[in-house]
């Protein structure tokens, strides 16, 4: 699988290939034929297309990023099904970003399987539909009468057999049929399927290539310079001793928009990545910092803390819960805290670059490349259609390269420079010029009565990610406050109330793989989990009690059963958590031990219902995965501002995992008859919740505030 | 200033000052990119290749420390039975999530099982400290099993 340009698959697909797309507005579907410019020029309506050849060889364009959550193989998996072909043989195009043809193409949102299966099911079915037709023509026979095989048409009372290449140009004269019935759940034979991924074979030899093995020829090296407190303006910078390292060529002011707010840096240009270092090291920049505060971490806590005791903007809420409360006699009321993140991908960022006069092309670990291609053309007062922007492999994303800032500052500089350039960030950039997770505050008060949460209030503090752009109300709703929780909680409690009280600092911060629910579920599981123990009830009991929905129950069932939940005494170290989000509830139990000073984690059970899983060992990498982020984010992450520098600046400082530090994880996928929901983000939020209810029941000891010391317990 | 050193077997000549670390040789000079920049610090392990047979992280050894010494990269990995073992384990198991990080691994991986050809957990949370950011860590564990186990059984029946 070697994704080919969109050109080469175009002129290859020649006169008598059949193409199959559909047009924006989706499920219309329209059919292709003739010479292989007309066929471009008509594509260029279409959205993600299909074409077979004369050889019967299946070329489908995919919009999405691999980002390692195997993308190349789920997407033909899910157009194989209905087209009835091999999805080993399906050819990938991966596209170019633009969102006329193929609609918003980023891959983030958990969105790869839920946003295109029944696109491509609908479109598999059409064209398995036309050969058909086809088939039977030719051999005047029903077309009821013939089936699809393996990329080959049969009619099994004649056993006559016609391959799909020999079909296409009969099949691309008929008419599309409007609608064509799709296949039972019962008989899918691919969807479904653990199959393998296709992209592996070239990630375990090294030939797989990623943002930064992009080369061209006469490509330079650039590093940047960028303000370490973020807004810093260029003030003045000295270049004399950079541009004596040998292999340095330029060295060039450039700048970046962040959320419609220009950062600025110093680009030292040079013919390998080393001499660019190297010069970097050499070069003196003053920065104008402005009036803008330098924020300590320790301020900004203290400021979300005072700002949780006010309720803050009301968002939703049900009957009294500040009345209850006030009359209740044993309230708790008790505050969470989590840290700001970085992504902390394992390549960093990076951006090859080449801006001519009246032209811009982009190669880079993109998540948006419709979003790059918009940004640059506006940033280079460039027309849409001369901005082309290729997406490579993505050595992770995790949120941090769906934004654009980084391809626009690799435009500049190669504009500067005027050829290709690689614009490489190094660890300690890639790690402190965020945009970061941001750290939160929550507070949470209830009451029990009968078994029962009587009234909840939850407030968070922090800052809001969705109102960064200038002229936006710092002030607004944060919209997100309630999102991981499970939507039965507001159906079963009688009163409550959520609000938000944003605080703003001149920290840029944004998604983090699965968003606010990764600190929202550390609050609000917890805290149910308090309340349960203040009501004396069983936390699995004390969920099914609250949360009465069919799927919730089989979820929590299957849970307790693989955990072994029933049969295990109070105090043992199991902790439980549920959460709802992207479409998917994930449900985990954690087992805790002592150890030394503190407690080891055993292992992690974890069950998700995501419904439809089209891949279920898919799924489960995803939630593995999203276990191990969500361990280290709970015990060791946590980026620290001082004097408004982030101060943790490379693996040393923010250590991941290592082997000898993840448990077994043991990953169950539910059965079921709904849609597919997301599978890439549900499996975080809860551990962090389930880790610290378990580490309760075990010790007694209530954690509040991540990251925690599990040797220190 | 041109220097000359001895990559997958082959010699080769390469301009670059004797500070620059081994990894943007390969990477930049050479075009070799399995070899994978992460931390600058050789605390990630994604850039690591073996220098005589022994695993190094080529981002923190300058090419002046090289010498005369064979430098072996991911992209000739297959060569060995082990690597290629663990290249075929890490497919059955569908370890590799984003790949970045997992050249750094099977060359890791591979000294280990050439140094104990049957590791335990234990063998592996020491020797392998390289980092991943995807948590492909309980798969890589069941493909060095696998791998260990199926070249343990080939060596059994060459030497009954």
């Amino acid at each position: 699988m070697s994704p080919v340009s969109r050109r080469t698959f175009l002129a290859a697909a020649g006169g008598t290939a059949l193409v199959l797309g559909v047009v924006p507005g989706f499920r219309r579907l329209r059919v292709l034929t003739g010479e292989a410019a007309e066929i471009e020029r008509e594509a260029g309506r279409l959205n993600a297309f299909v074409s077979i050849d004369a050889s019967g060889k299946v070329t489908l364009v995919t919009h999405r990023a691999e980002m390692g959550q195997g993308a190349y193989s789920v997407v033909p998996q899910m157009l194989a099904e209905e087209l009835e072909v091999d999805y080993a043989t399906v050819e990938i195009v991966v596209a170019e970003g633009d969102s006329a043809r193929y609609g918003s193409q980023i891959t983030g949102g958990s969105s790869t399987v839920r946003g295109s299966l029944t696109q491509l099911l609908v479109a598999g079915a059409t064209a398995r539909d036309l050969l058909v037709r086809a088939a039977a023509q030719r051999w005047g026979v029903p077309p009821a009468e013939c089936r699809a095989e393996r990329g080959t048409v049969v009619h099994p009372a004649s056993t006559r057999r016609a391959g799909y290449g020999e079909l296409v140009a009969d099949a691309a004269r008929l008419e599309p049929a409007p609608k064509v019935p799709l296949k039972p759940r019962a008989r899918y034979t691919v969807i479904g399927k653990s199959l393998p991924r296709r992209d592996l074979p070239a990630k375990v030899n090294g030939s797989a290539v990623f943002g930064l093995d992009f080369r061209l020829p006469g490509m330079q090296f650039a590093v940047v310079e960028r303000s370490p407190r973020f807004v810093g303006r260029v003030k003045r910078f000295d270049a004399t001793a950079s541009l004596k390292v040998p292999g340095v060529t330029k060295v060039v002011k450039v700048e970046r928009d962040v959320f419609g707010h220009r950062r600025e840096g110093v680009a030292v240009v040079a013919t390998n990545t080393w001499a660019a270092i190297q010069g970097r090291r050499a070069l003196e920049v003053e920065w104008d910092d402005g009036d803008a505060p330098a924020v300590d971490t320790e301020t900004l806590y203290a400021r979300m803390r005072e700002a949780v005791r006010s309720p803050g903007n009301h968002f939703r809420s049900q009957g009294a819960a500040s009345v209850a409360l006030e009359r209740a006699t044993d309230v708790l009321d008790v505050t969470y805290e989590t840290p700001y993140q970085a992504h902390a991908c394992m390549e960093p960022l990076n951006c090859v670059a080449h801006v001519t006069a009246d032209s811009a092309e982009i190669w880079g670990p993109i998540q948006g490349p419709d979003w790059v291609r918009g940004h640059l053309a506006d940033a280079l007062g460039l027309p849409l259609e001369k901005v082309r922007v290729h997406m490579t492999f993505l050595g992770g994303g995790f949120g941090r390269k769906a934004f654009t800032d980084w391809t626009h500052e690799a435009a500049m500089v190669s504009k500067a420079v005027g050829g290709p350039v690689q614009v490489v960030w190094t660890r300690e950039d890639d790690l402190t010029q965020g945009p970061f997770r941001p750290g939160m505050v929550y507070r949470c008060r209830g009451a029990v009565a009968n078994g029962r949460v009587l009234a909840f209030e939850g407030t968070m503090a922090g800052q809001n990610m969705n109102a960064q752009e200038p002229g936006s109300d710092p002030r607004a709703f944060n919209r997100d406050v309630v999102e991981g929780i499970h939507e039965g909680w507001f159906d079963a409690i009688g009163h409550w109330r959520f609000g938000d009280a944003p605080l703003e600092a001149p920290i840029p911060v944004m998604w983090w793989r699965s968003v606010y629910s990764s600190t929202n579920a550390f609050a609000y599981e917890s805290f149910v989990d308090e309340l349960a123990a203040k009501a004396g009830v069983d936390p699995f009991t004390f969920r099914r009690r609250h949360l009465r929905d069919a799927r919730v129950t089989a979820l929590l069932d299957r849970l307790a059963q693989v955990s072994g939940w029933d049969g295990r005494a109070k105090g043992q170290g199991y902790g439980l958590a549920l959460t709802h989000c992207f479409g998917s509830s994930a449900g985990h139990v954690v087992k805790v031990r002592r150890a030394g000073s503190g407690v080891a984690i055993e292992r992690v059970w974890s069950v998700i219902d995501c419904g439809l899983a089209v891949n279920p060992d898919g799924v489960k990498a995803q939630v593995e995965g999203s276990v191990v982020m969500a361990l280290a984010a709970a015990c060791t992450h946590e980026m620290t501002f001082a004097g408004g520098v982030a101060a943790k600046r490379n693996f040393d400082a923010y250590r991941l995992p290592l082997l000898r530090d993840v448990p077994p994880i043991e990953v169950h996928v539910l059965e079921s008859e709904h849609p597919p929901g997301g599978a890439g983000e549900p499996g975080l939020p809860g551990v962090a919740p389930a880790l610290c209810n378990a580490i309760a029941d075990l010790a007694g000891t209530r954690i509040r505030r991540l990251p925690f010391d599990l040797a220190r317990i | 200033m041109p220097t000359t050193l001895t990559v997958n077997g082959r010699r080769v000549r390469v301009d670059a000052a004797p500070d620059t670390p081994l990894l943007w040789v390969l990477r930049d000079a050479l075009g070799m990119t399995g070899t994978k920049y992460g931390c600058g610090i050789a605390q990630c392990g994604a850039c690591t290749v073996h220098l005589d047979g022994a695993p190094v992280r080529s981002c923190a050894l300058p090419l002046s420390a090289v010498g005369n010494g064979a430098v072996t990269t991911i992209e000739v990995l297959h060569q060995d039975r082990r690597g290629k073992a663990l290249q075929e384990a890490w497919i059955a198991h569908q370890v590799p999530q984003c790949g970045y990080c997992q050249s750094g691994f099977l060359m890791a991986a591979t000294d280990l099982l050439t140094r104990t050809p049957v590791p335990t957990d234990a063998d592996m949370d020491a020797a392998l400290t390289n980092l991943c950011r995807c948590g492909t860590q309980p798969r890589m564990k069941a493909a060095i099993r696998e791998a260990a186990s199926r070249l343990h059984d080939a060596a059994g029946r060459r030497e009954p």
